[in-house]
């Protein structure tokens, strides 16, 4: 797609983001903050799959942990500070990308996959069978994060429209930030892995060094996500970091064409969309949400994304042959 | 810890590891031979458990059902081979994973449909039914010596399927070379399709014995898949051999782990994988 176009859409897409709250009911607002979330989450993990060329399959362990620390953070009955709160969850989660991605990364391909689903089951179990969050059960997350400083508060997340705006506001910086680091020498080298790395590693570039960057990054990113996901919903269950939600979201970067941060984000809407309306329909939803995974991979290689591209040149064929 | 309970945990691990090993066969040799990796493979066993409580039910003998079992576990196996996953041999790892994906929501809720969402017990056959005393207080059931036993058994038939029989030259051959075998007038779809359906069984038939003990439940496919990845991993993809070290060592180090620190069982078998991956990053036995 012409860039200039794409950039025009996207803005339409923040306006349309922007007004939504006026014309939604509370509802829909929260589902969209959800979405937007996952959006965040998705985009974390396409930095990975789409671009790294690394297939995560456990990469709800980082949002979980970080999800985990606010609630651990927040006293029983006041907020936690949230200028400490938010980057201490990020951090925890980049940091348990850090340790995992020192193990997951020796290995490659199907292994790596295998690998990292298990290493988040190991953090999913933490969680699950000791008392540290409230084991199965999970833990309840009493105020929101209060970002008062000397008196001055420049938002209140107890404020549904302004959590809103703070989630929208949140997913434009993670994805400029994510544009930028791509067009970055380091986004060029992860590419470059992505295609061939024994030429990068000719080329003189440490590729586990790079590769580890990559998901550290890609793991505090998904904290953000996994932060605000517990400040939305004021709870925290050991099945965030479960592997159906590591498996959701990589549906959610697949549904909108790997290697676009837009589609990732049009992934999760899409997603969480037919989640929603198939549950209203049946509560056998996931016979249909199963049904759709198995059509999109068989039918629809590229995602969403690439559907406008694909349908235009079809046409043009047809309109050579004809 | 006294010996007999020693050795009672020492005969749990033995028959929980032996079961692993028939799920982690199927597992490892679809994945060695087609590099399919197949996230399905879980629902497998899921599907024999429930096949053994529906069939026990209609005829009252496990015995019966798993005789009944198997040859549908199997030809369940094929079909899905032909309608599904001879489509992704070309597709990569990514494609493969989000469709064995969909598959598992949609064999949870087709179970769900068709059973229902409560826990069922599965009767142990009444010749089978007996214990041995091992102490005045202590004894251990018939039962799980008999699944250790046809495990093993089947272990020794899988190794001398693969080695000593046509068939089994014709596999090891295939995962080779795929273009070659075929060019030698073998049909290679036919070959692959009976690979499959024989993981599907072994996978089905690992859920049909463990419905007694384990009895049936929801879910109950996700942690065997998940424990059956560890294992492949740790014995090195592709590998029938190294599947079986790995899943002795899981069926030890889980059922050890419950016994001597219960607070962290989950983990055990999470840190034998991360000890491995350290020492060999290909799994213990590692295939050419």
């Amino acid at each position: 797609m012409n860039p200039r176009i794409a950039l025009v859409l996207k803005l339409a897409a923040l306006v349309g983001l922007i007004v939504f709250p006026s014309f939604g009911s509370s509802f829909y607002t929260e589902m969209v903050a959800k979405m937007l979330i996952l959006g965040i989450f998705a985009m974390s993990l396409d930095l990975l799959v789409g671009f790294t060329g690394l297939v995560s399959l456990g990469h709800a362990a980082y949002f979980g942990i970080a999800a985990y620390t606010v609630a651990l953070l927040t006293p029983k009955y006041d907020p936690a500070n949230f200028w400490i709160a938010l980057p201490a969850a990020v951090l925890a989660a980049a940091a348990a990308a850090f340790v995992i991605g020192l193990f997951v990364l020796r290995t490659k391909g199907i292994y790596f996959i295998m690998v990292t689903l298990a290493f988040a089951q190991m953090v999913y179990f933490i969680f699950h069978d000791t008392a540290l969050g409230g084991g199965s059960d999970g833990i309840y997350v009493n105020f929101k994060p209060d970002a008062t400083i000397a008196g001055w508060q420049p938002f209140n997340l107890d404020e549904p429209l302004q959590l809103y705006y703070f989630v929208v506001a949140a997913l434009v910086a993670v994805f400029v930030f994510l544009t930028l680091v791509l067009r970055s020498p380091f986004g060029k080298v992860l590419v470059g892995i992505r295609s061939n790395e024994h030429r990068m590693q000719s080329l003189g570039y440490a590729t586990f060094r790079y590769k580890l960057a990559a998901f550290t990054l890609a793991g505090g990113l998904a904290g953000v996500a996994g932060f605000l996901y517990a400040v939305l919903f004021g709870f925290v269950t050991p099945e965030y970091l479960s592997w159906h939600q590591s498996g959701n979201v990589l549906m959610m970067v697949i549904l909108g064409g790997m290697g676009n941060l837009a589609g990732a984000v049009i992934g999760a809407f899409a997603f969480i969309g037919l989640q929603e309306m198939f549950a209203d329909w049946t509560k056998h939803w996931q016979l249909l949400m199963g049904g759709v995974i198995v059509a999109a991979v068989l039918f629809m290689p590229g995602g969403l994304s690439a559907l406008p591209g694909r349908v235009l040149k079809k046409l043009n064929q047809e309109s050579k042959h004809g | 810890m006294d010996f007999t309970i020693f050795l009672i945990q020492i005969l749990n691990s033995l028959q929980y590891g032996l079961l692993l090993f028939l799920v982690a066969s199927g597992l490892t040799l679809v994945f060695g031979i087609m590099g399919i990796i197949n996230l399905a493979h879980g629902s497998f066993y899921m599907i024999g458990a429930y096949l053994a409580f529906a069939l026990t039910s209609l005829t009252g003998n496990l015995m019966l059902a798993i005789v009944l079992g198997l040859p549908l576990a199997f030809i369940f196996g094929a079909l899905l081979e032909w309608l599904l996953f001879a489509h992704l041999y070309k597709r990569d790892h990514l494609e493969q994973v989000l469709l064995t994906y969909g598959l598992i929501l949609i064999f949870e809720e087709l179970r769900s449909l068709a059973i229902g969402d409560d826990v069922h017990g599965v009767n142990i056959p009444a010749l089978f039914s007996a214990s041995i005393p091992l102490s005045d207080t202590l004894s251990y059931p018939v039962y799980r010596l008999l699944i250790s036993a046809v495990c093993i058994a089947l272990a020794v038939g899988l190794w001398w399927l693969m080695q000593r029989t046509r068939l089994g030259m014709m596999i090891r051959a295939g995962s080779h070379d795929r273009d070659m075998v075929q060019a030698l007038g073998i049909d290679i779809n036919l070959l692959y399709r009976t690979v499959f359906a024989l993981g599907v069984a072994l996978a089905a038939l690992a859920g049909m014995l463990a419905a007694p003990i384990s009895s049936v439940y929801p879910g109950m496919g996700g942690s065997v898949l998940i424990i059956s990845f560890v294992i492949v991993v740790i014995g090195g993809i592709g590998s029938v051999w190294g599947a079986l070290i790995a899943a002795l060592l899981i069926g030890f180090a889980d059922t050890f782990g419950k016994v001597l620190v219960p607070e962290f069982a989950g983990l055990a078998v999470y840190l034998v994988m991360a000890i491995v991956l350290l020492w060999r990053p290909e799994g213990i036995l590692k295939k050419g």
